[in-house]
């Protein structure tokens, strides 16, 4: 099997206050999706990335804010076992990001 | 007890006392010697016993035995016993005789230092998990291939490697420093946890289930909870585990020795004990920032401990099962989760699910989606239960899967 990495973009709502209870069930939703991947020994590993960041080029010009030109942030990522793309792409489904606007990148990861 | 049944009982418990105080005493290097005397000791019982028949004592007969059968092997061997001084200088003050302790504190230090000995990283994993149960267990080549699902050869070379590497290495007999201690302490966790599944789910026909294989499992981790050093979240998380699981023994037994389901279950004969155990240990657990995956274990084992049925369990249980694939997959785990699945989203959803699973080689798999086909689909459901019986090992496992398929025939 090969590995894939999934990394979820989405555009950030500044205006949005998710309640506890909102983000409990969030939680949840990824977390059934993943543990359905999991459930298949397909999982590697996972992370969600916070909204604190800032962006490096060149020059010593560092910009606040982890997006560059783009106005789309990488949430979070989740690395995957598959034996193709395809499988990847397949695995894919049902990502919560979706729902919500965002989309997921499916990628392979280089093997030395 | 029966002389054929108590010498392999005395084996299970007593074996590994005796080759962990002698292992102590020569060092590790010499665990071959240890193993000898040990071994010709029980081979004294069983000849002895079978003519005479049992002692009083039988225990203190086997210590005496093996107390004389090392001092004799100590008169003859001159030059090992010169060898071995040094290692004896540093333990007792050197007297004419050497002293074989077997005092009960004696045993309780030989064996946890003794843990450590056998659980060394120079051995690879599995290897250090067989020789665990072996020496420390006194696990039978034939019981440790069936844990591991290999062959008895495999186990006879494994061991035999494994011992080589001990000899290479003449690692001292101790507690591993703070340094190591996480690393080491993780192997000697995941040796228990195999002797508690042994006696669990034992898959041994027409025998009651080994509650010593349990009671055992849960002493050598009470042996590490006692020590400082090893104290540690896992291994509180282990023990609340464990005590969750055996306060079920009693009403997952019928009178015949057949396993009760868990919904079949009579709630009554749960040991409130344990439970109240397993909620002491599951809180100790908590301190410190470890996240094992006994603690997600143990949280499962909590929830299906609780007499009534909150409204949130299964939600509960399957994000604990979510959690659990994420550190370690297993097909076991993954049949269960999509059980929870089914609980808490319904059938359909987790059949969707389950057919993702890819385990057509597993009788539970069949029963799973079995189970999950009942009310909507039954000529699906009998099907896949004749799968399941088809790939089912044990009597136990095969009677089970019958019942559910005469339920079925009767729906039709």
């Amino acid at each position: 099997m090969k590995e894939f990495m999934m990394l979820f973009r989405h555009e950030p709502n500044p205006a949005s206050k998710p309640s506890p209870e909102q983000l409990q069930a969030s939680i949840k939703k990824w977390q059934d999706w993943i543990g359905g991947i999991a459930a298949q020994g397909k999982f590697v590993a996972t992370n969600q990335l916070g909204f604190e960041g800032k962006t490096v080029k060149s020059n010593k010009v560092v910009t606040d804010g982890p997006y560059a030109e783009i106005k789309e942030i990488v949430g979070g990522y989740l690395q995957i076992k598959a034996d193709s793309l395809d499988e990847a792409v397949e695995l894919a489904d049902g990502c919560p990001i979706l729902q919500v606007g965002g989309h997921v990148e499916v990628r392979n990861i280089m093997t030395r | 007890m029966q002389t054929h049944e108590l010498i392999p009982h005395l084996f299970k418990t007593e074996y590994r006392k005796i080759i962990s105080v002698l292992c102590k005493l020569f060092g590790i290097e010499y665990i071959e010697i240890a193993e000898d005397i040990t071994s010709d000791t029980f081979l004294l019982a069983a000849e002895t016993w079978g003519l005479k028949g049992i002692p009083d004592h039988p225990t203190a007969w086997l210590y005496t035995v093996a107390k004389n059968k090392t001092k004799d092997y100590l008169k003859r061997n001159t030059l090992f016993t010169e060898k071995i001084k040094n290692n004896i200088r540093r333990s007792q003050p050197v007297t004419c005789e050497i002293e074989i302790d077997l005092s009960k504190k004696n045993i309780h230090d030989s064996q946890l230092q003794m843990i450590f000995a056998v659980c060394n990283p120079i051995i690879p994993p599995e290897a250090q998990t067989s020789l665990a149960l072996h020496i420390l267990c006194g696990f039978g080549v034939e019981e440790i291939a069936e844990a591991f699902l290999t062959s008895k050869e495999a186990i006879y070379k494994r061991l035999l490697r494994a011992k080589e590497k001990i000899r290479a290495a003449a690692s001292k007999i101790e507690i591993p420093g703070p340094a190591d201690i996480q690393q080491r302490l993780e192997t000697v966790l995941t040796t228990i946890y195999l002797l508690f599944n042994e006696g669990y789910y034992s898959k041994t026909q027409n025998v009651t289930l080994r509650k010593d294989f349990c009671i055992e499992a849960m002493r050598l981790t009470q042996l590490l909870l006692q020590h400082e050093n090893t104290n540690k979240p896992s291994v509180n998380a282990l023990m609340s585990l464990m005590c969750f699981h055996a306060s079920r023994f009693d009403a997952r037994l019928s009178h015949k020795g057949e396993t009760i389901l868990y919904e079949e279950q009579d709630r009554t004969l749960w040991n409130d004990d344990l439970i109240a155990e397993g909620n002491h240990y599951l809180i100790e657990s908590a301190k410190g920032q470890t996240l094992s995956k006994y603690h997600l274990e143990a949280s499962i084992a909590y929830w299906h401990c609780t007499k009534t049925e909150p409204a949130n369990k299964w939600e509960q249980i399957l994000q604990l099962y979510n959690q659990l694939l994420q550190i370690e997959y297993s097909s076991v785990t993954a049949l269960n989760r999509t059980y929870a699945l089914s609980k808490v989203y319904g059938k359909e959803v987790a059949i969707e699910e389950a057919r993702k699973l890819k385990l057509a080689g597993n009788h539970l798999y069949f029963c799973l989606l079995g189970y999950l086909y009942m009310d909507n689909n039954a000529s699906m459901a009998i099907e896949c239960f004749e799968q399941a019986l088809a790939l089912s090992k044990t009597v136990n496992d095969k009677k089970i899967i019958k019942g559910y398929l005469l339920q079925l025939s009767r729906k039709c």
